[in-house]
């Protein structure tokens, strides 16, 4: 158990070594280290949200929200069927998650459920599987039909609408320019937000919670206002309430001329007249051939501009807008110009998102905590270090280079993984020198029991080196395994602390198993002790 | 054997008060299980004035403000029940608390809000990942040693997870997502505890096959007992450095950890070995190999 082979020395040394060059850039600055010729390591420790500060969010898609969107689709394309068709119905309605509808003639239900077929066709789900769903199940009983949404169908929809909206939500996060922020999704209907340094959430949230659809809207020709308050809009059309209470709502036609997707660049600016902050923007070629044609053929009509069903502006138009620029003058702040345009250039969100979890964390106090890990780690490191030499004399100070390989390795690793260190990650290291010295403790009680059986000093290190093994292998297996579920429970800081937990395991195993053998040998072979000296 | 016959009965007696206490008094459970805001504010002013504090908040209308010092005197740290009503009602109550305060007076260090659906989620995968993690274990010592050592070290597993759950009920000490944590830490460092004492067990044994079960475990308890010990205390070390110098943020996972590993180190010693003797373990024939390790070994054995 003692001898050991020169390239096993040489290997056991290079990686202390490259544990100690791993961790120099962490020592410096960011700044510092940008500037370093490109030969030298330069990964810093990655810090946690609650050591650097910033912000995590949770978002989740409504669901609820997600479902009256599709019933309305559903009920517009159910009566666009049966228009076709020519078939008479009454009652058409949602309810639940289902469309439903009375039929004039009860024997034009088959005739029916063949129109209304393509709607239940099976699409693609995207799965793993490779597997079908169908979004909508048909079913009938005396003339009452109903379309019913699936779960699978609302399922499938939740997943793409995040999958979609990762997209999105990082280009508003980027436009606000926020340094590596993350954006993951998290199970099947919430995406998770980290951004680094960010400290009032409001802005975030005000550029993030916003669904910003975008549409352009020709005003109404038959009716007014007025009657429309008073009865019901008339067919084709509807009422756009407005985004300022103290405006007046706008008959607008159902139809959507131009959408937000139509866009390719919006920009805050100033109105070159009145200096009021506004947004200008630019169609692509076949938005601005329609902008085109139809501020020519409607001038003199309001054109309302919708954002999230709240009318921002409807000017009237003054003469044909050709080039496909144009810009929207509402009561904007130089702020929310800034946004609108940040909200316009990301692309609308497929879906409504409720912020389910918000943490932020202070700088202040992320500093303060790096500091007290700090304290808490170098104060456990001396007591246990002269813990362990008023134990074992000499063999403890051999112990004691372990326990710092130990450390130094733990961080080495967890820079090279890029690991997030967070506090708890801290009290894990902290933690882990504690229980690391356990190795050594079993190692050296070990021979000291073997050295009271009447073992020589050589016999009684060697074995208590072999006999210890199986015994610290079974412990620190099992803790292992405490480790990774503790990965699979946490998000952040916990998931920080698992990782320091499960990356110093393994480091104690190289410093107890080789590192403290290794030093011992050497000194066994420069001093043949007599006796152990424990 | 003589101190397993006073401890089971104790222990026996503090699991079923834990489980007591914690169906009727309960924990104080925190946000990330009951769902509510935590703001923690500094005073730009050395000491913070928690009554105005107190006062201004409860001007809001926002139900039960718990508002308490938090480590130095100009830390303050508010807690604030979840908000009936839509999801938004959390981040309206934080918006309002924001300029109450006012950001010329207080920085905001820290907040937290929890919606009502992510807390239940996070107790149940909670929950989870603790009783997951004790299958895990038993898994592995079945494969490694016998079944009988299974059970024990699942016995004085769900003892000290019953105690640590006791300790937070009687301390009042929050009981969070790092609680979880902690406890998942102390099952860990119990049972590294408990291994140690079984592989000598298992060792013992197997050497001396003429010993009855009680001496066995006698003597493999006393041949541990100074490792046990001595692990414990450098633990603690490093625990109590952490508890003292750690910062307030994880003061009461350490303290919940500091608890865990006394009892850890308890349940080793006094309930996962006496357990053995209820299922009768034996030891089966020894495989070849460790015959052959077992027969290079001294035939003296330490006296207990």
């Amino acid at each position: 158990m003692l001898y050991f082979a020169r390239w096993k020395i040489t290997l056991i040394v290079l990686v202390i070594l490259a544990g100690i060059v791993v961790l120099i850039p962490s020592a410096f600055t960011r700044e510092q280290v940008a500037n370093w010729p490109s030969f030298l390591p330069k990964k810093q420790m990655v810090l946690g949200l609650d050591l650097r500060g910033g912000a995590h969010l949770l978002l989740q898609v409504q669901r609820s929200s997600l479902i009256r969107d599709r019933l309305q689709t559903l009920t517009d394309d159910v009566r666009q069927k049966l228009r076709d068709e020519h078939i008479g119905y009454q009652n058409l309605s949602s309810r639940g998650q289902a469309v439903q509808f009375t039929l004039r003639d009860p024997a034009d239900a088959e005739k029916v459920m063949t129109a209304l077929k393509p709607l239940a066709a099976p699409i693609q789900s995207g799965m793993l599987s490779g597997g079908t769903l169908s979004e909508v199940s048909l079913s009938q009983n005396n003339g009452q039909i109903s379309a019913n949404l699936t779960d699978d169908g609302i399922d499938h929809r939740v997943r793409s609408a995040v999958d979609q909206s990762l997209g999105v939500l990082g280009r508003r996060i980027n436009a606000l320019g926020t340094v590596e922020p993350s954006i993951q999704r998290e199970g099947s209907d919430r995406i998770m937000i980290e951004v680094p340094g960010l400290q009032d959430t409001a802005r975030l949230k005000e550029v993030l919670g916003q669904t910003a659809k975008m549409t352009f809207h020709l005003e109404c020709a038959d009716g007014s206002l007025q009657q429309a308050l008073q009865s019901r809009p008339p067919a084709g059309c509807e009422i756009a309430q407005p985004a300022e209470a103290n405006e007046q709502p706008v008959l607008i036609n159902s139809h959507v001329e131009l959408s937000g997707d139509d866009l390719v660049d919006a920009q805050p600016t100033f109105d070159s007249q009145s200096n009021q902050p506004i947004v200008s923007f630019r169609f692509n070629s076949r938005g601005a051939s329609i902008f085109g044609r139809l501020t020519q053929e409607n001038v003199g009509k309001r054109f309302a501009v919708i954002l999230d069903n709240k009318v921002i502006t409807a000017p009237v138009i003054r003469g044909a807008i050709v080039g496909g620029s144009g810009q929207i003058e509402g009561n904007f702040t130089v702020e929310s110009a800034q946004n609108l345009a940040v909200l316009l250039r990301a692309g609308a969100l497929p879906a409504n998102f409720d912020v389910v979890e918000e943490r932020t964390v202070g700088p202040s106090l992320g500093q303060d905590s790096i500091r007290a890990g700090q304290i808490a780690g170098i104060i456990g490191l001396v007591a246990v270090a002269i813990f362990m030499v008023a134990l074992y004399g000499i063999l403890g100070v051999f112990a004691d280079i372990a326990l710092l390989v130990n450390v130094i390795l733990i961080m080495g690793i967890l820079v090279l993984l890029q690991a997030t260190l967070t506090l708890p990650g801290i009290a894990g290291i902290v933690l882990t020198m504690g229980m690391a010295v356990d190795a050594n403790v079993l190692i050296y009680e070990r021979m000291r029991e073997e050295q009271k059986l009447g073992r020589s000093a050589i016999s009684a290190i060697e074995a208590g080196f072999s006999r210890a093994f199986a015994t610290i292998i079974d412990a620190h297996i099992t803790a292992l395994i405490a480790a990774f579920a503790l990965f699979a429970l946490g998000s952040g800081p916990i998931r920080g602390f698992a990782v320091t937990l499960a990356v110093g395991i393994f480091t104690t195993l190289f410093t107890a198993i080789l590192v403290t053998r290794l030093i011992v040998s050497i000194w066994v072979r420069s001093r043949r002790p007599k006796v152990v000296p424990i | 054997m003589r101190f397993a016959k006073i401890g089971l009965p104790v222990s026996l007696v503090l699991m079923v008060a834990s489980l007591v206490l914690l169906f009727t008094v309960g924990l104080n459970e925190g946000i990330d299980f009951k769902g509510g805001t935590v703001i923690e504010v500094q005073s730009k002013a050395p000491t913070a004035d928690l009554a105005d504090i107190r006062s201004k908040v409860d001007s809001l209308g926002l139900g039960a403000v718990e508002v308490q010092g938090f480590g130095t005197p100009n830390d303050v740290l508010l807690r604030v029940s979840a908000q009936s009503g839509a999801e938004g009602a959390q981040e309206q109550a934080v918006q309002k608390i924001r300029s109450v305060l006012g950001a010329d007076q207080y920085t905001f260090r820290r907040v937290e809000v929890v919606g009502p659906r992510v807390s239940g989620e996070l107790a149940y995968s909670g929950t989870m990942s603790v009783v997951l993690t004790i299958v895990g274990i038993m898994a592995y010592i079945w494969i490694r040693f016998e079944w009988q050592f299974a059970l024990g070290a699942v016995a004085s597993l769900v003892h000290d997870v019953i105690l640590t759950i006791g300790f937070f009920a009687v301390s009042r000490v929050e009981f969070n997502l790092t609680s979880i944590a902690a406890i998942l830490t102390i099952v860990g460092y119990s049972l590294n505890d408990t291994v140690v004492v079984f592989d000598r067990v298992r060792e013992v044994l197997r050497r001396y096959k003429s010993l009855s079960i009680s001496e066995v475990i006698d003597q493999s308890t006393n041949q541990t007992l100074a490792r046990t010990i001595l692990t414990s205390v450098t633990t603690l070390i490093a625990l109590l450095a952490l508890f003292f110098f750690g910062g307030e943020v994880i003061r009461s996972f350490t303290a919940a950890m500091i608890f865990g590993v006394l009892i850890g180190t308890y349940s080793s010693i006094f309930i996962a070995s006496p357990t053995l003797i209820f299922f009768h373990v034996r030891p089966k024939p020894d495989k070849p190999a460790t015959d052959k390790q077992a027969s290079a070994k001294p035939k003296t054995g330490v006296p207990a």
